[in-house]
Formats: structure tokens, C-alpha cells, sequence
């Protein structure tokens, strides 16, 4: 069977979901062989091999870290070139999406970025994506080189399905003009212990409607009450109330759990861009005209500061 | 030597507007008005920042590859204060993907000279946030993208990159390809003043021939991707709306605890 190369997306060896659900994705293609680069490799190998990767190919090198993108696609390529892979997958954050669409040069292929489901097809995978803020399903594919697809968080369940994982080091020379952006410094985001605001399961988001940074702990409350992530509009961002970090939409980070709530957001298109995949959407707003309602399961009108206390305190009761 | 900018904007379908797709799975640009995405605006203005930095030592020209309308586009970022424009246009470039993008991007860049190309962080169509590293890599130059804050000084760009886990610094010698995102500062509104000189400034015009590009490098027929299917998404069903006369949490706490998330 075709073997398909999987960029792993991890943090010293702690392997992000994204990549589970790309090994599930591309065990409908093909046998998964993951590529992992920098440190923790023999940590992931387990987490990869439980995941149905046949084989790890694995690299560290100084230059992964000092520098920007260019020596991981150098690396990626030498993964390429050492399997003939039928397809290339990779997360589609910032930095997957910039090393697949380099090695897509280099390696003469198309590319398909934040792709919402894959398939097996007749000529080849055929990729879905959620296009103009998901106001359109599109089914395509790669007719030229070996397709290399980026595929978005929550795309799909990851599945077990145990498999040899071998580990093999991948002999990797990086080149001197791929060391052209240095990274200076590096500064790890702080922990909040809660989860990833884009694997999340349950999303809850305020906007201008919290009026105060003083105020999103209402918003942390209930997203605590139900092991949520919290997000925000940008105008909650803008104001300076949370972190942008934390900015769902179409410049902020795309999410797609299964329960989304709105607290205070009135829907703009660039908003709704970045959460209208999700399963489940729930919102909270004064204003019964909102946009944002005509996208919800269920909708409250209401006060926030009446109706996400509330809810809070009947999620803790109900969960004891 | 004065910095030669070269800031890459794209003409798309406005964002709040109604968009389709055409019969032939390209993006129908008949049915919405085009604008500047919104997005490269920043770019505008980051490429405006640094020629001012540069003591106007510096000169801007915006570049857009698209369709007769997309010279709106250029107006717009002239009318902001770039100083010249290039706009290649070709019947033949219906319906290009990304890496055809990137490629006549690339050979217009390289025809104009450059000591360093801004993009936005992503077009507001596409929202594929790939052409600056496709560009870097066509290019043989340093990539230096998605920054929140760029700087150039003494032939070096400095920035900063706010990733999914860390920020970072980066640094690069020109030439290289930046992005800058909506973090990186207002963009600012084109004045009259602006408006009036923008229409004197030059547009030179390329087409694929220009560029030494064929035919069938670009376009629908020399895209690598193939759109086979584009269904509009069925509306969503009513949902249920309530309104809180006090119960509106508990009600919706029932919902939630109905679909099992509590
Ligand atoms: C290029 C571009 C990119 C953008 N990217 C993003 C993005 O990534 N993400 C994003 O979110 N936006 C983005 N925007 C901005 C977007 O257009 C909107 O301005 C923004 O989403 C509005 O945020 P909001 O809904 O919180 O604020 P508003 O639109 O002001 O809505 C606030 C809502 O809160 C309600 N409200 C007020 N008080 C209460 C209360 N006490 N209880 C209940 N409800 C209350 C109001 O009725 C209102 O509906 C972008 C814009 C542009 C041009
Ligand atoms: C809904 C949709 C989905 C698409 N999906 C794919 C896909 O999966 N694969 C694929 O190969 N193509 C795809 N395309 C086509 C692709 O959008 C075009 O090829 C486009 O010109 C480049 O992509 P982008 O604008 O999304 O680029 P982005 O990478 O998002 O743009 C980043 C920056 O590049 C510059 N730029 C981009 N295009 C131009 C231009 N024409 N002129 C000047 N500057 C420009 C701008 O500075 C822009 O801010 C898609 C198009 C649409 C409308």
C-alpha cells in the first residue's frame, strides 16, 4: 500500500492532536509514516505508532530551532525523497502551512490548504474544504506532483489502530540558504491549564458584550464549568480585554468544536469565519437581531451578565 | 541606495457581500464588488511606515495580479501613499492556483527589483495565508512572515512573529519577503490629497508575455488543484431562540445537558 508522509506537530515530543487526526485521515489514503522533527522522538514514536504510523522518521538538528520554516522543509524534502509518498499531510497552522507550500514548490505539486475532511478517490485524495466563511463545501484534488494537503484541527476523531511505528533516522542536511531567518528569541506562550483553543470540544466565547477585561472571568467561569477554551471577538481584543491570542475568527484562530458559545458577539462575517464549522451554536446576546442568531441551535436573548452566571451555576449543580 | 518596496495586494470579492462561486468553479466576480483586501491594506501600510523610517529614502510599488477591475485595488493603495504600480493582467490567468500565483507574482517581483516584498497575512478569498512563503521560496530569499511588528534598518529586517506557541523575534538580511498581520497597526485612510495624486501615478501593465510565462503555466487549465465540487451550504435549520425572563440560563442549561454536554 501507498505509504503517506505525516508532518508531526509537536512540543518536545508531545504529540498535538491535529496530528492524530491527520494519522486517522491518512490511514484512509494510504499507511501513515510520520515525520518527526527536533527533540522527543522515541516519547511521540508510542503516540504515533498507537495512532497507526508504520514508521517514524525522525531528525534533530540545532537549526530547526535557530531558524525559520526553511530547514524543516529541507528535512521534509529529504523524508519526500527517502519514501515517495502517494500524498504529504500536514496541521494547518501558520507553520505547516508555510513548510507544505515550500516543499509544494520545491517538489513541483499543488497544494491544498485547510482542508475539512479527506478522502480516497478514484485520482487520487479528494480534499473538502469550508470555503467563504462556510458559506460553500468545495471537493478538490491535486492533478499535478504528489499532493500535498493542509488540513484544519477537528477534522476528524482520531482513531487507534496500533501499528509498527519503527523509528528511523533521517539523515538531514540543512542548506545554507535555508538559514536566512534567524530566530532571535523565543518566548512559550504561558499555560492557562486550559485546553487548546483550537482541539477544544467546547468553545466559549465573549465579545464587546462583556464591556471589561475586569469582566471575562464571567466568560472563564462558565468555559471552567464545562472544561472549555475561551476565545474572543476581536473587538474584545482590540479593546485590550484578552489576549489575541485567544481570537477566534478570520485572523484569529480558526475553531470547529462540538459546542460553540457566543456571548456578547454580534456575528460579524469575519467572526462567524472563524467558528461556523462548528457542531453545536449556542448564543447569548441583548440584541434579539443580532446576525449571530441566525446560525445558533439555540439562542438566548438576554443579558450576559444575568443568563452566563446562571448557566454557570446550573452546569455545576447538574455536574455535582 | 534607496529601498525598493514592493507590496503585493490582491483585488477580492468584499467579504460581507453575497459570494458565489461561477459555472466554472472559479470565484463568480461579477455578482459582488471587488475591493482591496482588507488585509494587504496592512501591508500598504507597514511598506508606508518603513519608507517613512527610511527618511522617504524608499520607493513602493504595489503589485497585483488579477482582472482589468483589479487596477481598484492599486488605486486604493496608491491613493494611501505607494508611489507607483504594476498590475499583470492576461486573459490566460482565469482561474490560477496558488503555486501559478506565486510563480507570475514572483517574475513580476523579480522584473521590477526589489530589496524587500510585503504581503498581507492572508488574502480575505482565499485565506490560504501561503503566497509570501511561496514567494520567499521562488525568490531564493529569506521569509520572514505573519510578523505583528517589522522593522527595517542598515539592510536588515527585524520582526515579530506571534505563532501558535511562542513569539518570536526574527531577523534577516535583505532581500526578503515579509507578511504583516492586522496586529501590526491600523492602516491608515487614503486622504484627499492622496486621492487626487494617485491618479497621476504610473501603472505599467504586464501580461504573461512580459513575464515569460506560457500559457498553460497558469490558469485553470495549468492549475495543479482542481475544484470538482462547490455546493452552496444549506442554511441551517431555525434554531431555538429564547428570550430570558429569568429562566434563560436554566433553559439553556436543559438544552446543553439535552445534547449531552453536561
Ligand atoms: C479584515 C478584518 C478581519 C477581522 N477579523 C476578525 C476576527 O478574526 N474575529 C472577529 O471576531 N472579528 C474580526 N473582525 C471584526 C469584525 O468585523 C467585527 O467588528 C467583530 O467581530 C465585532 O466583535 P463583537 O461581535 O464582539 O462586537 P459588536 O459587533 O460590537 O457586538 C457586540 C454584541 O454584544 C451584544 N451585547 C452588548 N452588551 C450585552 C450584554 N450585556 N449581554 C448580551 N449581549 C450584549 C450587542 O447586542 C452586540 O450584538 C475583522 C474585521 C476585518 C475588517
Ligand atoms: C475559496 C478559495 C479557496 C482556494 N483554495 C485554494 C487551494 O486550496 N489551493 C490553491 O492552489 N489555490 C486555491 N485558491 C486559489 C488562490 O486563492 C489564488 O491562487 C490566489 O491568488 C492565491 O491565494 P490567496 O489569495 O488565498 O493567497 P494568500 O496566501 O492568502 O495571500 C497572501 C498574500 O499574498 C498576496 N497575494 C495573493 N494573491 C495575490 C494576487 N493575485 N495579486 C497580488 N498579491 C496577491 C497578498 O499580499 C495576500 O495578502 C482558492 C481560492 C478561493 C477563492
Amino acid at each position: 500500500m501507498a505509504e503517506v508522509l505525516v508532518y508531526v506537530d509537536h512540543v518536545d515530543g508531545a504529540v498535538r492532536k491535529p496530528t492524530l487526526e491527520l494519522l486517522t485521515l491518512a490511514r484512509r489514503i494510504g499507511e501513515p509514516v510520520a515525520v518527526h522533527l527536533g527533540p522527543g522522538a522515541d516519547t511521540a514514536a508510542a503516540t504515533l505508532a498507537e495512532h497507526g504510523a508504520v514508521k517514524v522518521l525522525t531528525a534533530d538538528a540545532p537549526e530547526f530551532a535557530d531558524y525559520l520554516v526553511a530547514p524543516k522543509v529541507d528535512a521534509l524534502q529529504a523524508a519526500y525523497e527517502a519514501v515517495s509518498p502517494a500524498a504529504v499531510l500536514l496541521p494547518s497552522s501558520t507553520e505547516g502551512k508555510e513548510i507544505g507550500a515550500r516543499l509544494a514548490v520545491r517538489i513541483g505539486s499543488g497544494i491544498i490548504t485547510d482542508a475539512v475532511d479527506l478522502e480516497a478517490g478514484d485520482e487520487g485524495p479528494v480534499a473538502t474544504q469550508s470555503v467563504f466563511a462556510a458559506s460553500y463545501t468545495t471537493k478538490s484534488r491535486i492533478t499535478t506532483g504528489t499532493p500535498v494537503i493542509t488540513v484544519k484541527p477537528n477534522s476528524a476523531a482520531p482513531e487507534a489502530a496500533p501499528a509498527a511505528g519503527t523509528v528511523e533516522q533521517l539523515a538531514v542536511t540543512v542548506a545554507e540558504t535555508s538559514k536566512g531567518t534567524k530566530v532571535v528569541s523565543r518566548t512559550p506562550r504561558e499555560s492557562t491549564g486550559r485546553p487548546d483553543l483550537t482541539e477544544a470540544a467546547i468553545v466559549v466565547s465573549g465579545g464587546r458584550g462583556v464591556n471589561g477585561a475586569e469582566n471575562f472571568p464571567v466568560i472563564e467561569a462558565l468555559a471552567d464549568s464545562l472544561g472549555a477554551a475561551v476565545g474572543a471577538s476581536r473587538a474584545a481584543v482590540d479593546a485590550g480585554w484578552y489576549p489575541h491570542t485567544n481570537q477566534v475568527g478570520q485572523t484569529g484562530k480558526s475553531v470547529s468544536p462540538q459546542l460553540y458559545i457566543a456571548a456578547g458577539i454580534s456575528g460579524a462575517i469575519q467572526h462567524r469565519a472563524g467558528m461556523q464549522t462548528s457542531k453545536t451554536i449556542v448564543a447569548i446576546n441583548k440584541d434579539a437581531e443580532a446576525p449571530i442568531f441566525d446560525l445558533v441551535d439555540y439562542g438566548v436573548v438576554g443579558d450576559l451578565f444575568e443568563v452566563v452566571p446562571a448557566l454557570t451555576d446550573e452546569v455545576k449543580a447538574r455536574k455535582g | 541606495m534607496s529601498l525598493r518596496i514592493v507590496v503585493c495586494v490582491k483585488y477580492v470579492p468584499d467579504a460581507t457581500g453575497d459570494r458565489h462561486f461561477a459555472e466554472d468553479l472559479t470565484v463568480d466576480r461579477d455578482d459582488v464588488d471587488g475591493l482591496l483586501s482588507e488585509l494587504d491594506e496592512y501591508a500598504v501600510e507597514q511598506a508606508l511606515q518603513i519608507k517613512e523610517a527610511a527618511d522617504d529614502d524608499a520607493e513602493i510599488t504595489v503589485l497585483t495580479v488579477g482582472p482589468e477591475d483589479a487596477s481598484d485595488a492599486l488605486r486604493k493603495a496608491l491613493s494611501m501613499g505607494a508611489d507607483k504600480g504594476v498590475h499583470v493582467e492576461d486573459d490566460d490567468l482565469h482561474g490560477t492556483d496558488a503555486l501559478g500565483t506565486s510563480l507570475v507574482l514572483a517574475k513580476a517581483i523579480e522584473k521590477t527589483g526589489y530589496d524587500l516584498v510585503v504581503c498581507g497575512m492572508a488574502s480575505t478569498d482565499g485565506t490560504m495565508g501561503v503566497l509570501p512563503a511561496l514567494l520567499a521560496e521562488r525568490l531564493g530569499v529569506p521569509q520572514v512572515t505573519q510578523l505583528s511588528e517589522v522593522s527595517v534598518e542598515g539592510g536588515t529586517v527585524k520582526g515579530r512573529r506571534d505563532g501558535d506557541t511562542a513569539t518570536e523575534q526574527l531577523e534577516a538580511s535583505l532581500p526578503a519577503v515579509v507578511s504583516v498581520t492586522d496586529q501590526s497597526g491600523e492602516a491608515r485612510y487614503p486622504s484627499f490629497k492622496g486621492i487626487m495624486a494617485a491618479k497621476k501615478k504610473p501603472v505599467e501593465s504586464l501580461d504573461l508575455d512580459d513575464l515569460d510565462i506560457e500559457a498553460d503555466e497558469v490558469g485553470l487549465a495549468g492549475a495543479w488543484t482542481k475544484v470538482d465540487e462547490a455546493a452552496e451550504r444549506p442554511a441551517r435549520t431555525a434554531g431555538t431562540i429564547v428570550k430570558d425572563e429569568g429562566e434563560g440560563g436554566k433553559q439553556l442549561a436543559e438544552f446543553l445537558a439535552g445534547q449531552k454536554f453536561i
